[in-house]
């Protein structure tokens, strides 16, 4: 039921774990499965220079957050705000319909993240919309 | 052993592979013996013949009359039959069940509530997922047409104490239905010890095709029919009889209990081994279900901080065929309703892994899942941020 692509980042998953310090921060959980992603981020010159993350979810949970940290990593701010679930669902290749949710979570972690960072840093960054 | 793929079947209570001794009695009854058995022609004649013995062979391992053996299309629809043929019946309008059953019963009941009015008392289970007797005798109204506690849970293996129910259901005059479906080729089937008035049994979990099942419906049991039609089944399942399915179940379920003996102490012996392999080489793990109130073939877990989605896909990536519980929800997302009513929390119900054994696994076949659990539960509990 899974792609090549979930089951690789599934079983090899990049990134993981836990920062000092980081400079966003975000827990989400999902409301469908109980799927529970924390992301924690570091913003060096306007890009994301550092990505951790842990997940207790399903296989197509684990290869979202694994596989959005990849595309995550290294992006300037303004392109990293704009990734969507679509795109998480694209670079895996396609989950099956009843995982589509999966990848709203990491998605959603991401942005929930940036928004800490901006939080954090709003008089650097006066446009605090995400 | 494992099969020739190199891939190891842990899934029974999912279904089972068609045994090949069943798959020879039933060719002759494809393009050969073809004839409707309500044809007064040879054909016909002789595929009656093969039905009728089929259901002979099935009453004998039942303790039951012939007469009292209807064929149906699977488990489910032999739920639906039993449930619905008393309910509509005018008998009464309340239910009692348990929160663990199937769905095949379990929605049944519910529709039988929201569309047709009746009122189902849902008995409370322990932490094995035990029915206490004396709760079924409370909960027995006026009203009651109809207890339905199945005979031992698919999910987590727990027998109920199905008999002393019986003697209950019997003092008071209330019809008991039982879910059998994983009993058959595990657990005595005999219908007079059990004190049954219903039994479903479902063809493909004993080694016969997906496709058919089995009712027993106890004489002077009255029930409306779902399905009308001619008068197939003694008026209770209307349909051209599904001949080759039906010996294939008989004989299936012959072989299934001709061994049981051996076959249910050697299962045992396996499952043992599994338990107490995965209980000693992994920390903060939990066997659900009752330690020994249970299926000879099951085995469940839950394992703190992880999901049970995960792991079994990380075991069939290693080669081995499991499930997170009930074969028909493990696309669901919610947690396990089963271990829930259990008293497990969200997080941990959501945690499980069922492994379920049958005919041909190995004890090599345990001692390597024994192998790969404990590192597959390591890597997803670094992974967890609810496990430290």
């Amino acid at each position: 039921m899974y792609t090549d692509v979930v089951l690789d980042h599934f079983s090899n998953p990049r990134n993981v774990g836990t920062m000092e310090n980081p400079d966003g921060y975000a827990k989400v959980e999902s409301s469908a499965c109980g799927d529970l992603m924390e992301m924690y981020i570091k913003v060096d010159d306007g890009r994301i220079s550092d990505i951790k993350y842990r997940t207790f979810g399903c296989a197509a949970a684990i290869a979202s957050s694994s596989i959005a940290s990849e595309v995550i990593k290294g992006q300037p701010l303004e392109v990293a705000e704009m990734i969507t679930d679509e795109e998480i669902i694209e670079a895996l290749g396609g989950l099956p319909d009843i995982k589509r949710h999966c990848s709203i979570l990491a998605a959603s972690a991401l942005h929930k993240a940036l928004e800490d960072y901006y939080k954090k840093h709003a008089e650097a960054h006066s446009k605090a919309e995400v | 052993m494992a099969s020739e793929s190199g891939y190891i079947y842990m899934d029974h209570a999912a279904t089972t592979a068609v045994d090949p001794r069943v798959v020879e009695a039933m060719r002759p009854y494809f393009s050969e013996k073809y004839g409707n058995p309500s044809s007064i022609h040879r054909l016909g004649v002789e595929t009656r013949a093969a039905v009728e013995s089929a259901r002979a062979t099935v009453a004998r391992i039942l303790n039951a009359k012939p007469s009292e053996i209807i064929f149906t299309s699977c488990g489910t629809e032999s739920d639906n039959l039993a449930l619905r043929g008393i309910g509509y019946s005018g008998r009464g309008k309340h239910i009692i069940t348990t929160p663990i059953e199937h769905h095949a019963v379990g929605s049944t009941c519910e529709q039988l509530a929201d569309v047709f009015g009746f009122s189902v008392t849902y008995l409370p289970v322990d932490e094995y997922g035990l029915v206490d007797p004396a709760d079924v005798e409370r909960a027995i109204t006026e009203d009651t047409c109809l207890i339905s506690v199945m005979y031992a849970n698919n999910e987590v293996g727990t027998v109920e104490p199905l008999a002393e129910i019986g003697e209950i259901a019997q003092e008071e005059g209330v019809t008991l239905h039982t879910d059998a479906v994983q009993a058959a080729g595990n657990l005595s089937l005999d219908v007079e010890a059990l004190g049954v008035d219903l039994l479903s049994l479902s063809g493909h979990k004993f080694y016969a095709p997906k496709g058919v099942g089995v009712l027993y419906v106890r004489e002077g049991t009255e029930l409306v029919p779902v399905q009308a039609g001619g008068g197939h089944e003694r008026n209770l399942r209307a349909g051209t009889e599904n001949v080759p399915y039906i010996v294939g179940l008989a004989k299936a379920l012959e072989l299934a209990h001709e061994g049981m003996e051996d076959n249910v102490a050697r299962l045992t012996s396996l499952r043992d081994r599994l338990i107490a392999g995965v209980l000693d080489s992994i920390p903060d793990v939990r066997l659900t279900g009752h330690p020994t109130r249970r299926l000879a073939n099951s085995a469940s877990f839950v394992f703190e901080g992880i999901e049970g989605e995960a792991i079994v896909t990380h075991l069939d990536h290693a080669g081995v065929a499991a499930s997170t519980g009930s074969a028909c929800a493990s696309e669901a997302e919610e947690p396990s309703f089963v271990l829930s009513a259990m008293g497990l929390r969200d997080r941990l119900a959501q945690s499980s892994l069922r492994l379920t054994l049958g005919r041909e696994n190995t004890e090599d076949d345990v001692d390597y899942v024994l192998s790969i659990l404990p590192g597959i539960v390591r890597n997803l509990r670094n992974l967890s941020p609810f496990y430290d």
